[in-house]
């Protein structure tokens, strides 16, 4: 339940108490709302009153009589309007001339009511303004989130960047100045290194490109039937010098027909971080098994692995942007923090959903559910 | 004072960072403690007092040389502070030991982008203690 402080300024007491006793029990709700808008009404008599109560707390709406005493609504208004302050007016009067209703909307006020009005007239009005209130709150919210992400991601992104960079150019200078010797052999761990750097920045490179890829793209004239069977036997293939290199063996049990109706790249970009994860992540004789099955609605796949695990308090992370697990057993394992944030993308993109489980040094096991009629997606 | 007299805590999560670092202040003559985590540095500082630290900004959590900083000054307010890191100025993280306000939130006597030369980080070193 959230509250609206209304301020009405008129010099009539009945149109005061009116609103009071109107909007005291009123209360505005959308299906698209958190929580229900209730109002608390604050009255003043003149121009000058209503100001000393701005001045002391400011109120979100305003109803506000254009003919008062002393200084005149318009007044107010330019008042407002000349300090930014953040509330939304509505004039409430009887003998609106064009002129006024010009100057009033020009400086700011958003609606008219006219006086005298029934109460289901002040009800409506005064629920569009929040209707129109609540929109802009959100709308600003969101783009203040927006913007510190995308700011977040940026300098984040920047430190991944230059971090390997610094560290060849500090190893490429020791040989420089053949600061470790003067035989090539005297550099084997520095060589091996950047090697190793240079690995890391073309991963993060390509998956940089799957993360522009799947941000921007329009994908609804790309989706078609897609079998995930199929999916799979490519991200095997992809993946297995890789996996006789580890001394990892790869099986695919396919249980039952899963299409999909899906971007066939998108699905290519989970399934190829999921079974090269399962094999990188994984120790010498271990085994990776991708599993796909389906029930009436769902396309299920499960990617096992008997790899190293990830403990409780890490798997919470494991799906945000450069989150990489950092411990002993990782240490040599090159990765760009970005494939489980990828894949998490997409499947979100088509309405599915993605977990793990995982066992320290026994292995970690991620099940993705995905619907297999899209209605949309966006 | 002699700079085989000097122990210097290094501590950076980037083990190629680390390597180098560890190689170039040995090579000068400084005496490392090196670690490669906020914990480790924690742990480290708890038991012993180094002479000069050089943290890394981002470790495990993205504040952790601010932390480290915080702490080493509490226990030893003496021990001179360098904070390191790959992150640039351009993308907004903007941050210097330029005004005192600065000072008073960032705990660390200099400031360093990452990928000086050792040279330089060794003048620094030497500024800081004073040789």
């Amino acid at each position: 339940m959230a509250v609206l402080k209304i301020l009405v300024i008129d010099d009539e007491p009945g149109i005061r108490s009116g609103v009071s006793r109107i909007l005291g029990s009123f209360h505005v709700t959308y299906p698209f709302m958190d929580e229900d808008y209730t109002f608390d009404v604050v009255e003043a008599g003149t121009g000058e009153d209503g100001i000393a109560y701005i001045e002391k707390e400011l109120p979100d709406i305003l109803l506000l009589d254009n003919k008062l005493p002393g200084m005149q609504g318009v007044e107010v208004l330019d008042y407002i309007r000349k300090r930014n302050y953040d509330i939304v007016v509505a004039m409430i009067t009887s003998y609106a001339s064009l002129d006024v209703a010009i100057r009033a909307t020009r400086d700011g006020a958003i609606d008219f009511i006219p006086k005298p009005f029934t109460p289901q007239e002040l009800k409506s009005s005064i629920e569009n303004i929040t209707k129109q209130l609540y929109l802009k709150r959100i709308t600003h919210r969101m783009n203040q989130e927006g913007k510190k992400i995308r700011y977040q991601f940026l300098s984040v992104l920047s430190h991944e960047l230059k971090a390997p960079l610094n560290a060849l150019e500090g190893y490429l200078r020791m040989m420089q100045e053949k600061q470790a010797g003067d035989r090539i052999e005297d550099y084997a761990t520095p060589i091996e290194r950047s090697l190793q750097r240079i690995q890391g920045m073309r991963s993060l490179i390509m998956d940089l490109l799957d993360f522009t890829k799947i941000r921007l793209e329009r994908k609804e004239e790309k989706v078609q039937e897609v079998n995930l069977r199929d999916v799979a036997t490519d991200a095997i293939v992809t993946v297995q010098p890789y996996a006789i290199q580890m001394d990892v063996t790869v099986h695919l049990d396919s249980r039952s027909e899963a299409v999909v109706m899906a971007d066939p790249d998108d699905m290519a970009i989970v399934f190829n971080n999921l079974v090269s994860n399962a094999v990188k992540y994984n120790k010498n004789g271990g085994r990776a098994d991708i599993t796909i099955d389906s029930s009436e609605n769902e396309a299920i796949v499960i990617v096992a692995d008997t790899g190293i695990g990830i403990s409780k308090s890490d798997t919470e992370n494991l799906f945000t942007e450069f989150v990489r697990i950092k411990n002993e057993k990782t240490r040599n394992i090159t990765g760009s923090g970005l494939g489980l944030s990828i894949v998490k993308k997409v499947i979100e993109l088509y309405h599915g959903t993605i977990k793990v489980e995982s066992t320290p040094d026994l292995g970690s096991t991620f099940t993705i559910r995905i619907p297999k009629k899209q209605i949309s997606i966006n | 004072m002699k700079k085989s007299d000097i122990t210097i805590l290094v501590a950076d999560d980037d083990p190629d960072y680390l390597f180098q670092t560890v190689f170039n202040l040995e090579k000068m003559g400084y005496r490392i403690m090196a670690v490669e985590s906020q914990a480790e540095a924690e742990t480290l500082i708890a038991k012993s007092k180094p002479d000069l630290a050089i943290f890394d900004l981002m470790m495990e959590s993205d504040d952790s040389g601010f932390i480290l900083c915080y702490k080493i000054k509490r226990k030893y307010p003496d021990v001179p502070v360098i904070l390191a890191t790959a992150v640039s100025r351009e993308t907004g993280m903007s941050f210097s030991l330029d005004s005192d306000q600065e000072k008073e939130w960032i705990r660390a006597d200099r400031y360093l982008e990452k990928g000086i030369r050792p040279e330089q980080l060794d003048q620094e070193i030497m500024k800081l203690l004073k040789l």
